[in-house]
């Protein structure tokens, strides 16, 4: 029987090696290109026509782009529309690596801690950033919310501090625990249907068939969480609290 | 049905003895040599992505939706005008109707005034020319009664003369019984 693990394995398909650091072009990268090819093949392609009443895939391209432009506008305000196309580019890269890794044989980039950790770490450090540029020390207020008493300062504000800091860990950690959960539990239960033969063979193939669906919700579910999450920090650096 | 169950709960033991031996083995995941070229690659592709959705893809749609509201809102605009339009030409309609209205019950009152007085006249009229005949009337009545009486008191007279005559034998003189007559009439009257 099949690892289940084994999906999740990097094979490097092109060594490459940069100054004695590690620059393979492996698996992993290959799908993070094709899914870069996909979304821009899916929104030039369907936007080809500019037609005023859009067709289905014009549709659709005008969908993701509304969609993420009202999450912006609704958790960020007038300040987040610079940073639209990071969240819009941020959220068809999730989306469209969850989705790809749904292909049968296809790898999931973003069931890799690393890469989800890279993702939330640049969110992380940016939106600090961003908070610092915008108000300077000020920022430090964050960590004290007003109207708090002035004995709870001490306790809380380290769970403010701590909470921020735990952020990056959350939003990688949800997103890589659900890309590889779900990618297992559809191995382990293929793995059941040949050996449990034509008679039992049909339950987890019944099982598979449902997980399957479930894992384009939760592709979708954890592609919006991840977006989502990354506008409401980034509402918190423009506005504090 | 024991003989197929047999190679199933085995395939269920290898199946998760595997996986086992897999996470015992370490996840593909924590395997740090693999780090590198993840994030070099994520953040090549990343960026060519960042870079395709803000000067490629983002404008393409942004402008198609910009002159879908653009257009929608002209339209709205286009719709407004026309509907003040509508309804200033409806009110001009009302206004039209409603002056119309006015003038033809002014005409029907002026009319009816006319007919009232026209009436009236005539009315008039013919209650004066009745009035006159009935006085025409009356005189010829007076006429014919005065006439009578006359022929009576004639009559009366010659009647008294042919009775005297009668009885005594003699008539009366004209005179005398014609006062006569016409103190009994004057009497009777």
């Amino acid at each position: 029987m099949a690892n289940p693990l084994k999906q999740f394995e990097i094979n490097t398909i092109v060594p490459i090696h940069l100054g004695g650091v590690d620059a393979s072009f492996t698996n992993a990268a290959l799908f993070m290109v094709l899914t870069v090819a996909v979304v821009t093949l899916f929104l030039t392609l369907s936007m080809r026509g500019r037609a005023l009443i859009p067709g289905r895939w014009q549709s659709m391209a005008e969908l993701a782009y509304d969609f993420i432009a009202n999450m912006v506008r609704d958790n960020v305000g007038n300040e987040g529309r610079r940073y639209f196309p990071f969240i819009f580019s941020l959220f068809m890269f999730i989306l469209f690596a969850n989705l790809i890794g749904l292909i049968p044989y296809a790898f999931t980039f973003t069931s890799h801690i690393i890469v989800t950790f890279a993702m939330a770490i640049f969110v992380f450090v940016g939106v600090t950033v961003i908070g610092f540029v915008r108000h300077g020390l000020h920022f430090f207020t964050f960590f004290a919310p007003s109207g708090v008493p002035v004995v709870m300062a001490p306790l809380l504000i380290p769970i403010e501090i701590l909470s921020y800091l735990s952020r990056p860990v959350s939003l990688s950690i949800r997103l890589f625990a659900n890309m590889m959960a779900g990618h297992t539990m559809l191995k382990v239960f293929a793995g059941f249907v040949v050996p449990l033969g034509l008679l039992g063979g049909w339950a987890p193939l019944a099982v598979n068939v449902a997980l399957t669906g479930f894992e384009f919700l939760v592709a979708f579910l954890q592609a919006y969480v991840f977006t989502v999450l990354t506008c409401l920090y980034l509402n918190d650096a423009i506005h504090l609290h | 049905m024991r003989t197929t169950k047999i190679p199933a709960l085995l395939g269920l033991v290898a199946a998760t003895v595997a996986a086992g031996d897999a996470v015992a083995a370490g996840l593909p995941q924590l395997d740090h040599t693999t780090f590198s070229p993840q994030v070099i690659w994520l953040a090549i592709s990343f960026a060519v992505l960042y870079v395709l959705m803000t000067r490629v893809a983002l404008p393409r749609v942004g402008e198609v939706l910009d002159e879908r509201a653009h257009r929608i809102s002209e339209s709205l605009r286009t719709a407004e005008t026309l509907k003040g339009e509508a309804e200033a030409a409806a009110a001009a309609y009302e206004k039209a109707l409603a002056e119309a209205r006015a003038q033809a019950h002014e005409v029907i009152q002026e009319v009816r005034e006319r007919m009232a007085e026209e009436t009236g006249r005539r009315q008039k009229e013919l209650d004066e020319r009745l009035s006159a005949e009935v006085a025409e009337a009356e005189a010829r009545i007076a006429e014919a009664h005065k006439q009578a009486m006359a022929e009576v008191r004639t009559m009366a007279v010659e009647v008294t003369q042919a009775a005297s005559e009668r009885l005594i034998g003699e008539a009366l003189d004209a005179k005398a019984v014609g006062a006569a007559v016409d103190d009994a009439l004057k009497e009777a009257r």
